[in-house]
C-alpha cells in the first residue's frame, strides 16, 4: 500500500472548470481565426493551442501531482522537441 | 511483499511511450512548418477547403471524452464503480462519433477528387498536393490513435466491470487515460494547423 503516496484525486467539479476553460479557448481560437492578424496569425494561434495543452498536461493528465522523474523527463523531450523544431526552421529560413 | 506492483515504474514507462509519440508527431509537424513556410497560400488556400465546423465539433468531442476519462479515474479512486463505468463508455462513445465525423470528412473530400495521388491534385498546386498530403497523414495517424485510445479504454471498462480495477490497482485505467489524453493533445494542435490557417 506504500506505493499509493502520489494518488491525488482531483473532484469533478475541479476537472469540470478546466474542461470549461479548454472550451473557451476553442471557442477564442475559432473566432480568432476570422479575423486577419496577418503575421500573427499562426503565431496567435500556437500561442492558444499551447495554452490548452498546458491545462490537459497539469490537469488532466495529472502531471502537476506527479514527482520529478516524470516533470522532468517531460520538460526533457519538450526541449528536445523545441531544438528539432527550432534548428529544422532556422536552416530552412536563412538557407 | 515480495511482488509488490511499482506503480510509479509502470506509470513512467507509459510516459516514456507517450515521449516516443510526441516526437513522432513532432517530426511530422517540422515537415508541416517547414512546407507552410515554402507555399504559405496554397496552405491557406487548402484550409479554407476544410469543413471548420466539423473540425470544432471534433475539438469538442475529444475536449469532452478527455474530461470523461479524467473523471473516470476520479470515480475509481472514490470506489464509485457503476460512475467510472458510465464515464468510460462516455468517452468511447465520443472517440466513435469523432471517427464518424471525420469519415464523412474525408469522404466528402474524396468525392471531391482531393485525396493522396488523385488527379486534381496531381495535376495542380504542388503547394495544395503537399497540404492535402500532410492532411491525411497527420489526420489519418491520428485518427489510428484514436482507434488505438477506444480499444485500450474498452479493455480498461471491462477489467473495472470484472472488478480487476479498483481504487488499490488502477494502472490500466490511468495508462490508458494518459493515452486518450494524448490523442487529445494531439488534436488540440492539428485543428487550428489545418482548419483555421487563413
Amino acid at each position: 500500500m506504500d506505493s499509493q503516496e502520489n494518488n491525488h484525486i482531483l473532484s469533478y467539479t475541479k476537472l469540470a472548470i478546466i474542461l470549461g476553460i479548454l472550451l473557451i479557448l476553442t471557442g477564442i481560437t475559432v473566432a480568432v481565426s476570422y479575423r486577419d492578424l496577418g503575421f500573427f496569425n499562426v503565431p496567435m494561434a500556437l500561442a492558444i493551442a499551447c495554452t490548452k495543452v498546458t491545462f490537459v498536461l497539469l490537469f488532466f493528465m495529472h502531471l502537476k501531482y506527479e514527482g520529478p522523474i516524470i516533470n522532468l523527463s517531460f520538460i526533457g523531450t519538450i526541449s528536445f522537441l523545441f531544438i528539432m523544431i527550432g534548428f529544422t526552421f532556422w536552416d530552412v529560413a536563412f538557407r | 511483499m515480495n511482488n509488490r506492483i511499482d506503480k510509479t515504474g509502470i506509470k513512467i514507462g507509459m510516459w516514456l511511450f507517450l515521449y516516443s509519440e510526441i516526437i513522432l508527431f513532432g517530426g511530422l509537424f517540422v515537415l508541416y512548418a517547414v512546407y507552410f513556410y515554402k507555399y504559405p497560400e496554397f496552405f491557406s488556400e487548402g484550409g479554407k477547403e476544410l469543413n471548420r465546423v466539423i473540425g470544432a465539433a471534433n475539438t469538442i468531442v475529444l475536449l469532452v471524452s478527455s474530461f470523461t476519462v479524467a473523471a473516470s479515474i476520479t470515480a475509481i479512486q472514490r470506489k464509485a464503480k457503476k460512475q467510472a463505468i458510465a464515464f468510460l463508455v462516455f468517452s468511447i462513445l465520443c472517440g466513435i462519433i469523432f471517427l464518424v465525423n471525420k469519415y464523412f470528412e474525408w469522404g466528402a473530400k474524396i468525392h471531391h477528387d482531393i485525396y493522396p495521388n488523385s488527379e486534381t491534385l496531381v495535376s495542380g498546386e504542388p503547394g495544395l498536393n503537399i497540404f492535402f498530403g500532410l492532411y491525411y497523414v497527420i489526420t489519418g495517424l491520428h485518427g489510428l490513435h484514436v482507434i488505438v485510445g477506444m480499444t485500450l479504454l474498452s479493455i480498461s471498462l471491462i477489467l473495472v466491470m470484472a472488478g480487476k480495477v479498483t481504487e488499490s490497482s488502477y494502472s490500466m485505467l490511468e495508462n490508458s487515460g494518459l493515452y486518450w489524453h494524448l490523442v487529445d493533445l494531439i488534436w488540440i494542435f492539428v485543428f487550428p494547423l489545418f482548419y483555421l490557417v487563413l
